[in-house]
């Protein structure tokens, strides 16, 4: 299965305006600036925003088409969706949070053994740290066998020690997936370890210039006193 | 000492809050949730018995459920009786009386849950009224106990409403508040003394839950 997007809308500081496709067992990482417009394309592509024109395909079912006036709700678009934060219900334990929505039960607790979060299976998402939340988070979403895996700066909120592992377990991971995963950061490194393919996006375009010019710092206009301030991004790590 | 009035009032407070529980849960969900034309109007509407002096909500109820209000011939009607002067129309009064004091708090309530728990809930394929029975209600539950211990209390301390509606038949209508009053009015001070302590212990342990169900809805 392949998601082809086009995607238009106006936003307040500037017009989003996009186009890309992701196929089945493919990374793809889109890279940008804070800001830029890289979490409303994936609420686009969940159905929790709505474009103001545009089409959104997914193999053969379409999810939103403007001009023909569809638009499927996020229930029925049966995708994974890992955010920041908070995703997981305060209610419920860590195994109730991950079979909240799974097909078969018994995947979860495979699923539990594999992020090596089996222990932690009774406690409240408060009283375990970010990055085993996280792990759960993904477990939630797996569970659920998306045929759209969408993951939204999943670590970014971890320390890098635990940034570093689930990265490398999420790279292992990737190719037991059967479907496309969209990877959202604003992380080079990241993007370069993970990614199949790059989109990279600023001010919600396709910028290809836009790696190249975070790198060498090649100054703009006017952001050359930014430029200044902030200390080169490293590659090696 | 007037043990059936305190069991009317205890009674009809009990009544009260679980019906005006259901009746505010989808109001409180409406106001915190959707917008619609007109929506604010609503809203003062719904808070309007907390305003308006207790007596001018009675004598409205008095006036629609009597027997030439329209409320009132229904009843007559559909069961050829009349609605004053009876538990049933108390306790009509009294959740009208106590709306504002249910909703406001679940408004809250339903408000303070993060946007992104009900996107994940969508994702993971819930409908709204699923979402709203597994993921709403159990994350607003201290918010829900606290607005049901409001509309207790405030039901006990009803008084000028109820007596409009249902004037003072012990057994039925006369609710403790009332029956202080009548006591003081015959000069029995002792009586109403009594009826009046035995409010103390029992509004002073419901204030102390609800400062617990507040430490408790804290992160």
């Amino acid at each position: 299965m392949t998601i082809t997007a086009s995607l238009k809308k106006k936003l307040k500081y500037f017009d989003l305006d996009i186009s890309f496709s992701c196929a089945t067992e493919s990374m793809m990482v889109m890279i940008g600036p804070s800001g830029g417009g890289k979490t409303t394309i994936i609420r686009m592509l969940a159905g929790l925003t709505m474009p103001d024109e545009g089409r959104v395909i997914f193999g053969d079912e379409v999810w939103y088409d403007s001009a023909r006036r569809i638009n499927v709700p996020p229930q029925k678009r049966r995708l994974g969706y890992v955010f920041q934060d908070y995703t997981l219900f305060p209610h419920l334990n860590l195994y109730d949070n991950a079979a909240f929505a799974a097909v078969d039960k018994k995947e979860v607790s495979e699923l539990f053994d594999l992020f090596d979060i089996s222990h932690l299976r009774k406690r409240k998402p408060h009283h375990v740290s970010g990055g085993e939340r996280q792990r759960c988070a993904i477990c939630q979403a797996l569970a659920r066998h998306p045929r759209l895996l969408l993951l939204d700066e999943p670590f970014s909120a971890l320390d890098v020690i635990t940034r570093r592992g689930l990265r490398e377990e999420l790279k292992s991971l990737k190719g037991r997936l059967s479907c496309p995963v969209i990877y959202v950061t604003h992380d080079i490194n990241e993007a370069l370890f993970l990614a199949d393919e790059i989109l990279p996006v600023a001010e919600g375009k396709n910028d290809d210039g836009w790696m190249q010019r975070t790198i060498t710092r090649v100054p703009s206009v006017g952001g050359s006193s930014r430029a200044a301030r902030e200390p080169r991004l490293a590659l090696a790590y | 000492m007037d043990y059936l009035a305190l069991y009317v009032t205890l009674k009809l407070a009990l009544v009260t809050t679980i019906f005006l529980m259901l009746i505010a849960a989808p109001i409180a969900y409406l106001l915190a949730y959707t917008s619609f034309p007109g929506k604010s109007l609503l809203e003062a509407l719904i808070y309007l018995p907390m305003a308006l002096p207790p007596t001018a909500i009675g004598f409205y109820l008095l006036v629609v459920m009597g027997p030439k209000g329209f409320v009132g011939q229904a009843w007559e009607t559909i069961t050829g009786g009349s609605l004053l002067f009876t538990f049933l129309g108390i306790t009509i009064a009294s959740i009208l009386y106590s709306i504002p004091f249910a909703v406001q708090p679940m408004k809250a309530a339903f408000q303070k849950i993060d946007q992104r728990l009900l996107d994940a809930a969508y994702i993971l394929g819930l409908s709204k009224r699923t979402a709203f029975f597994r993921v709403i209600i159990p994350n607003s539950v201290s918010g829900i106990a606290a607005a049901a211990v409001l509309v207790f209390l405030h039901s006990i301390g009803a008084f000028g409403v109820l007596l409009m509606v249902g004037g003072s038949i012990p057994g039925e209508t006369k609710v403790a508040s009332i029956a202080i009053y009548e006591a003081v009015e015959t000069m029995n001070y002792s009586a109403a003394g009594m009826i009046a302590l035995s409010f103390i212990p029992i509004s002073y342990a419901f204030l102390l839950l609800i400062s617990k169900l507040n430490e408790d809805s804290r992160p």
